[in-house]
């Protein structure tokens, strides 16, 4: 087994294993700061798929913005994010019962398909066509997400607003 | 070399864990990183896709940046009405938010 190899399963494990109990913990709180765990295994293996980029704006965007605007939320609504609380509602044996059916399926699937065994060698430059795909072919596309970030912000100030 | 597969059994993991805090969270914070979970996932499985499958067009890439952000717009959006609620009705369960249900 190779380096890559023994990283991914390291990093898938304590990436599941953190997402697990960010939807199991009875602490708000904590599922939080183990989200940020969750984002930042995330990043790692945007590492191991050679986009450095991501990884990066990975852990700008989620651990440094998200998980703090969460946790932010959380502690505005302390009062009634008491860790004695009841967090699971009627519904969640069902609910596991699917998550659980559908992830078997999805890994069936996965595993029938006939994928090619070696990645191929990166024959562009992923960052530098990332920057000027963003101002050629995606050029209104990414101005339309600027813009939709935009309003989304100014929207959240006045939702947010005291009146 | 990582075969793809282990990505997408990884992606699709991590999907059926946002999925099951989602569907089973009476918290609306606790929904709402059920949702991340699930929009990280797509990112990792898109990714994957374009780096094993594609690698010489950035469709990939390009897209899973405009998830990010959108992702962060959702947060944004998301958190301010939880709070807004939470002002009003004094309560984060979304059981309990139940005005429009007859």
């Amino acid at each position: 087994m190779s380096l890559p190899q023994i990283v991914f399963l390291a990093v898938g494990l304590i990436t599941l294993g953190a997402a697990v109990a960010v939807v199991t913990s009875r602490n708000v709180l904590h599922s939080a700061f183990l989200l940020a765990l969750t984002f930042f295994g995330v990043a790692v293996l945007y590492v191991l798929l050679d986009t450095p980029y991501l990884a990066a704006a990975q852990v700008l965007v989620y651990i440094g913005a998200v998980s703090v605007l969460i946790i932010f939320a959380i502690m505005l609504s302390r009062k009634v994010a008491a860790p004695d609380l009841v967090q699971r509602n009627s519904q969640w044996l069902l609910a596991l019962i699917v998550a659980v059916l559908l992830f078997g399926a999805l890994a069936y699937l996965t595993l029938q398909a006939a994928w090619p065994a070696a990645k191929q060698a990166l024959g562009v430059d992923a960052i530098g066509g990332l920057g000027q795909a963003f101002v050629g072919t995606y050029a209104l596309p990414f101005e339309v997400v600027s813009v939709v970030l935009l309003v989304a912000l100014v929207g959240a100030i006045i939702i947010a607003r005291e009146r | 070399m990582i075969p793809l597969s282990w990505f997408l059994i990884l992606g699709a993991a991590l999907f059926c864990i946002g999925m099951y805090g989602v569907l089973s969270r009476r918290n609306a914070i606790g929904i709402l990183m059920g949702v991340e979970l699930i929009l990280n996932a797509v990112n990792v499985n898109l990714i994957a896709f374009w780096r094993y499958r594609t690698p010489d067009h950035l469709t990939g890439l390009v897209f899973a940046v405009f998830v990010m952000a959108i992702a962060a717009a959702e947060a944004a959006v998301g958190l301010a009405l939880i709070i807004a609620i939470y002002r009003t009705r004094n309560t984060v369960i979304v059981e309990d938010v139940d005005l429009l249900k007859m």
